[in-house]
């Protein structure tokens, strides 16, 4: 296997332009040469940097230029001075990079002009990790709808590029820990970790990394953005993407060569050696996936844009989406999942719009919230009843709001359970919340099973606008 | 003489609009796209020639500054602006001059009221685009200097609620410190209204047949805001801006509009809409208040 390190830093400029103003910066500092010193020693030709600090819309981007160079200066920090750079880009690579992310069903493109801006990260890391540019390097963009499935699928697809290749491959992630900064101007002498729950956070982590678990903080991605991540996009989504370019696995050795905090966030810098030591059993919660399945045909009913192309290798578990029915008086909506079978989302007849039964899976990605009931062997799995039926009647609401109409306006609902046992309680509280005030009549109604590994479905009908 | 805020806009700032518009200073060039929304602007600058004014002040969602609200403090600057999401639209040569003593004095009007702030004094930093853009669609001849106000991210650190209140401090702050200043100006707020952008983009991208809103559910929030400003009830507008803010993803939360419609007074009067059109699925409309008239 040709990636021979793993490496994560924090993208704030502070260690690059002003260690000497703290001792943690010092520290964060001489990590960041710890870490290079392992890169040189291990043989690595070339780094692939994940930068959450240069956000893209549409799909990712890979930098393609073989020389950028510019005078970069931070749009925060503007004050600590400019940053000079030239870089060595491995444009080769980030063509095969972006065909790689094509094939399974990314949106991707290179990009390669000049005074592209590339991220105060990704500077950062390249001034501290390779500052004579002896290995080539390779960054890509962290989109900023992504959430899991596109971001792992991402990861996959750099493998697949690196695999390609014969050079020896680091990652390097560009990201803080927890990611909270002050919002006044400190002297540099009293930074801290802006709060202690932050700190205990970021202790955890470190031990996991540390103990080169990988894989299990990857898992941990939402509920560490939960807990101590200012909520600036959609997910916590750098450990997802490390862990699938270096295997999904937890077994590497972990060294944690600095942490401090930068500006009240949690800075480090940690390396991850691949190894044959098994560090503890991994924990999967969520399923895996190798092909991107989202909805990209957003641009409307012409056929040249990119499709949904699921393959013989998409999860078993995935039904084959429908393309949506459109005669008169059906609704359908890209805000809700994609349809299992030949109907739409809703039809209105009347005075009244009747919605297909309704599911927890996310529209774009079909993820299941709370987790999937079982997987792809029909093993049972433990699932989250209450983050289900939410996800089921946020479905329902994005579908009656592009009908014109909304939760408000629900008659009647049909619930269909798999497990009444186990789980009505918790649905009975989440739909109380939600639906108390509507007083809306309904129906509960255990079933054997739903078309995909889901435990809660409803059936709904509403008012429709007044024309 | 007391100055005054003679006009303020709302002009969205899409790299699209100026990659249609094929100005010399753009390098990428288009066939066409976007024309309702071009031709509002234009319509807006036939307006905007009619009054005096010195001075542009604009907020941009795209400069985003997470310790306090900065300002631009460098007389003149000179460089490229690359869009970083849309390279292939926009790459800029830009060359502008900044009215830094304005500046200066809403940034220490804002310090003075409690707000963190910042001059931006250093001659490398480089534009934003949405300033860039927003400016250009509005004074394409580039002979006004500007003001240029970064967005506090105060909505992602605390609500919007906060993010709301600090706009209104800043609104006065700019209010006091142009009327101390003698100078007329025009207030940009840089945004869209709903927010919501298409993930993927059409091999043309001024394939007009390949243009519309994200959701139906975006486009009545954009009619429900267009609405009341063109009623004249900004302060329910603003009201409401924690719910719309959320339900349309909007860049509102950057505070430009709060900021501008606050500075304005909070103007009861139709607002003047130019046009509304879409870009990459998001709702973008140009409009504009005339505390003085036309």
């Amino acid at each position: 296997m040709s990636i021979v390190k793993g490496i994560i830093v924090p993208g704030i400029p502070h260690p690059l332009l002003c260690p000497e103003k703290n001792e943690g910066w010092t520290r964060l500092r001489e990590g960041f040469e710890a870490a290079r010193k392992e890169l040189e020693e291990c043989g690595a030709e070339r780094i692939v940097i994940y930068s959450t600090m240069w956000p893209s819309v549409i799909g990712h981007q890979i930098q393609a230029d073989p020389e950028p160079e510019w005078v970069h200066v931070d749009e925060l920090f503007h004050d600590l001075g400019s940053i000079p750079y030239k870089f060595k880009i491995d444009a080769e690579f980030g063509h095969s990079f972006q065909a790689a992310a094509e094939a399974r069903g990314l949106m991707a493109r290179t990009v390669a002009y000049h005074g592209f801006p590339i991220d105060t990260g990704s500077v950062v890391a390249l001034k501290l990790l390779n500052p004579d540019n002896r290995m080539s390097a390779s960054i890509v963009s962290s989109n900023v709808y992504a959430d899991r499935a596109e971001t792992v699928v991402l990861g996959k697809a750099a493998r697949d590029a690196i695999e390609a290749s014969d050079l020896k491959t680091a990652i390097v992630v560009v990201m803080t820990l927890s990611n909270r900064l002050f919002t006044d101007y400190i002297d540099p002498a009293s930074d801290h970790i802006h709060s202690p729950k932050d700190e205990e956070w970021n202790d955890k982590l470190l031990e996991f990394l540390g103990g080169g678990r990988l894989e299990d903080v990857a898992q941990l991605s939402r509920t560490i953005q939960d807990q101590i991540r200012v909520h600036k996009v959609v997910n916590f989504k750098p450990m997802w993407w490390m862990s699938a370019v270096m295997g999904q696995h937890n077994r590497y050795d972990g060294a944690v060569h600095a942490y401090a905090p930068l500006f009240g966030t949690g800075g480090a810098v940690v390396s991850l050696t691949p190894s044959n030591e098994v560090a503890g059993d991994k924990e999967y919660d969520e399923e895996d996936v190798e092909v991107f399945q989202g909805n990209r045909t957003v641009l409307g009913a012409s056929t040249d844009g990119v499709q949904q192309k699921p393959t013989s290798e998409s999860n078993s578990q995935a039904p084959t989406l429908r393309t949506t029915t459109t005669p008169a008086a059906v609704i359908n909506t890209d805000t809700a999942p994609a349809p299992v079978g030949a109907y739409p989302h809703a039809r209105q007849e009347g005075g009244l719009l009747y919605l297909s039964g309704v599911g927890p899976r996310q529209p774009g990605t079909n993820a299941i919230p709370g987790g999937p009931i079982k997987d792809e062997n029909g093993d049972a799995l433990n699932y989250d009843i209450e983050a289900q039926t939410e996800a089921v009647i946020e479905n329902i609401s994005k579908i009656l709001i592009a009908s014109g109409s909304s939760l408000d306006e629900v008659i009647d609902v049909t619930a269909f359970l798999v497990d009444m046992d186990r789980d009505f309680a918790g649905y009975n509280k989440v739909y109380a919340k939600h639906f108390t005030p509507i007083g809306a009549t309904r129906t509960t109604i255990a079933i054997r099973a739903l078309p995909t590994p889901i435990a809660v479905e409803f059936k709904v009908v509403a008012r429709a606008p007044k024309s | 003489m007391s100055g005054s805020i003679v006009a303020g806009v709302l002009a969205p700032h899409p790299p699209h609009l100026v990659y249609a518009e094929n100005p010399p200073q753009n390098e990428p060039t288009a066939e066409c796209g976007w024309e309702t929304l071009r031709w509002g602007y234009e319509r807006l600058r036939k307006d905007l020639e009619g009054i005096d004014y010195d001075t542009l002040v604009v907020l941009s969602p795209h400069w985003q500054t997470y310790v306090g609200t900065h300002f631009l403090g460098v007389p003149h600057f000179k460089s490229l602006s690359v869009d970083p999401v849309f390279p292939n639209l926009f790459r800029f040569h830009y060359e502008l001059d900044v009215d830094v003593a304005l500046a200066q004095a809403i940034c220490s009007q804002a310090g003075g009221a409690g707000l963190v702030t910042k001059m931006m004094e250093n001659p490398d930093f480089r534009v934003d685009y949405g300033t860039i853009v927003s400016c250009h669609m509005t004074r394409p001849q580039w002979d006004k200097p500007i003001v240029g106000i970064s967005s506090c991210r105060a909505t992602s650190y605390y609500s919007v609620e906060v993010m709301q209140k600090q706009a209104a401090v800043l609104a006065e702050a700019t209010r006091k410190a142009v009327e101390e200043s003698g100078r007329r100006v025009v207030l940009i707020a840089s945004n869209s209204l709903s927010h919501s952008h298409f993930t993927t983009e059409s091999a043309v991208p001024e394939d007009m047949s390949k243009e519309h809103i994200m959701s139906h559910g975006q486009h009545m929030w954009d009619m429900r805001a267009i609405d009341l400003l063109r009623k004249g009830k900004t302060q329910q507008f603003v009201d409401e801006m924690p719910e719309f803010t959320s339900q349309a993803i909007s860049e509102t939360d950057a505070g430009a509009f709060t900021w501008m419609l606050h500075a304005l007074g909070m103007p009861e009067y139709e607002a003047e809409l130019y046009g509304y059109g879409t870009v990459i699925g998001t709702g973008n409309a140009v409009m504009a208040w005339y505390p003085e008239g036309k």
